[in-house]
């Protein structure tokens, strides 16, 4: 099944990517060459197959429910694009 | 001095013919004049380099000793360093400053090795041929015309032009062994779990792998030595006892059995290389090796699996450059969701754009059994073809690529064209297996590279398989015209 402009808009939105509305035909062609490599998938038979998540399938480790970290918030601020008294700050959300 | 290997700085130090301070400046100076041909280093640490250089010499001359202690290295930029730039080879990290380091630079920091800067890489590792980067394509040193590979390009083209011994690098579906195998390298990546992902910027996170670059098997060794080990900061770090790398590499090939899978031979391998390869196997035959042929059936389905499963991981691990906390973040945006969406289309290149679209398609809603389920169940079929073989066998081998480098540009126009060049380094990956490219010959004066992989943790039977073949072979000492 090819995708079609539409799909490819809403798509990029759940990855909220905000295509150039130009760009959209040549990323919709590119994406449809990539899934006409993935749909070759379809034609193995997998029936009870098991999924393979973690390569060793290990386990998650689990460890004592104590406090490991320290604050590093200063640190990590100091990186961010705008903060204010400790806050990270983006556009108004509630009105 | 810029020739020595890491196994003969270790020694010169530990002689005192030279000292780290004086192979560090040298290194800096020989990068400064040749790098602009290249375009290996994205950033360079001079400053941070001598200091590490001279800390080095003072911990010798105190009587320390140490294999790494005052050798010179590159990382990868996309393992964090403290206060260093790590671009990860996008515009959305471009003034990403790590606020810690991650655990290979620390660990190889602690041994004692110098880091000179760091190297240039396709953007968030996605990508063949290291063209992909924010910071322009890497050139291959064998002809500037061509591609170094990738995604570790730029630590493999730095490597092979003799500007560093080693270099850290990361592979997802090839992106060590393939740039190894392009620039003339002896590349490895390690079983999943054995070398820490903490601080290593997430691609793929359940097939990423951090590894090393260097002219001979002796020096991953050595490298490899410095990067692994359990680390409870990474959740899918494996707890297993790290062997002694060096140790092994003298062993004897007598009765070794090697397989040789039919499906690494078949259509789309530049006969060129299989004539090569087919030497390569002579000669581990005159060492004693025991060739079988084998079939790894599921092969084939490999490509398709790992362009599921690697973008549906990589969309999720890229949703966290939004703009807000680190990273690159739009002029003005009018809302939070302008805010993202601007932020990341603006960061974010095409075809890391394109592979997160992929990605967070099949993982939507009524596309996820086709697609992620069907993958993972393809992948248990490429795990068991492995599982199958190494009953019979020690090691498999065969081409690390079915094409030497091509040339720059000339898989621009379709991305599926350059993604099948992973054909034979993918399924590692898929199956957690360790993998290593070695150098093989040359075609049209363009280095060719094969292959071993290898069961779970058996990374010193690879090293000792490469360092025996060294041993009898000269193709790793060749070095390119002009560096």
């Amino acid at each position: 099944m090819a995708l079609e402009r539409s799909d490819v808009e809403k798509i990029a939105h759940l990855a909220r990517l905000g295509l150039n509305d130009a760009d959209i035909p040549r990323t919709t062609e590119a994406l449809n060459s990539i899934l006409g490599l993935i749909d070759q998938m379809q034609a193995v038979d997998t029936t009870g197959i098991e999924p393979l998540a973690h390569p060793l399938e290990a386990s998650q480790r689990l460890r004592a429910d104590v406090v490991t970290e320290s604050n590093h918030r200063e640190a990590y601020q100091s990186i961010a694009p705008a903060v204010e008294n400790g806050l990270y700050l983006v556009p108004k959300v509630i009105e | 001095m810029h020739q020595l290997t890491l196994a003969e700085i270790a020694r010169g130090l530990a002689d005192k013919k030279f000292s780290s301070e004086e192979l560090t400046k040298t290194l800096l100076a020989r990068i400064a004049q040749l790098d602009p041909q290249l375009n290996s280093f994205i950033t360079l640490t001079e400053d941070l380099a001598l200091e590490q250089a001279k800390a080095a010499d003072a911990r010798r001359a105190n009587g320390e000793t140490g294999a790494l202690l005052g050798a010179p290295i590159g990382h990868k930029d996309l393992f964090c360093t403290l206060g260093v730039r790590t671009s990860c080879g996008s515009k959305m990290l471009d003034n990403f400053k790590a606020p810690y380091d991650a655990t290979v630079v620390a660990k190889l920091a602690a041994a004692g090795a110098v880091s000179l800067g760091k190297t240039n890489m396709d953007e968030f590792a996605m990508g063949s041929a290291n063209e992909s980067s924010y910071y322009g394509a890497v050139k291959n040193p064998w002809n500037l015309e061509h591609v170094p590979g990738g995604s570790s390009g730029g630590s493999a083209a730095a490597v092979a032009a003799r500007l560093l011994p080693a270099a850290t690098g990361t592979d997802t579906g090839g992106s060590i062994r393939q740039p190894a195998a392009l620039t003339n390298l002896t590349g490895l990546k390690p079983t999943y779990g054995r070398v820490s992902r903490w601080g290593m910027i997430a691609y793929a996170s359940s097939l990423d792998q951090g590894g090393p670059l260097a002219r001979t098997a002796e020096d991953c060794a050595i490298l490899l030595q410095g990067m692994a080990g359990f680390d409870p900061q990474d959740s899918t770090s494996i707890d297993e006892p790290v062997p002694d790398y060096s140790a092994s590499l003298n062993g004897s090939l007598q009765g070794l059995r090697i397989g040789v899978p039919k499906e690494y031979f078949s259509e789309g391998l530049d006969p060129r290389i299989a004539q090569l390869i087919h030497t390569s196997i002579k000669e581990l035959e005159k060492l004693g090796a025991v060739i079988k042929h084998i079939s790894l059936p599921n092969m084939q389905h490999a490509i398709p699996a790992y362009y599921v499963i690697a973008p549906a991981e990589a969309s999720s691990n890229l949703s966290r450059f939004d703009g807000v906390r680190f990273g690159h973040r739009c002029e003005d945006p009018k809302d939070l969701t302008d805010l993202y969406k601007r932020s990341r289309a603006e960061g974010f290149g095409p075809e890391v754009q394109r592979r997160i679209l992929v990605g967070a398609y099949a993982l939507s809603a009524g596309y996820y059994d086709a697609y992620y389920l069907q993958a993972q169940k393809i992948r248990r079929l490429i795990k068991n073809d492995f599982m199958t073989a190494f009953n019979e066998v020690d090691i498999i081998l065969g081409p690390t690529t079915p094409n030497p480098a091509w040339k720059i540009g000339a898989k621009n126009s379709d991305p599926v064209s350059a993604y099948l060049e992973d054909v034979y380094t993918i399924t590692a990956n898929l199956a957690g297996l360790p993998g290593l490219s070695m150098p093989a010959g040359f075609v049209d004066g363009l280095p060719v590279g094969v292959q071993l992989l290898a069961p779970y943790f058996q990374e010193g039977r690879l090293l000792n398989v490469a360092h025996q073949y060294q041993l009898n072979t000269d193709w790793h000492l060749r070095s390119p015209a002009g560096f």
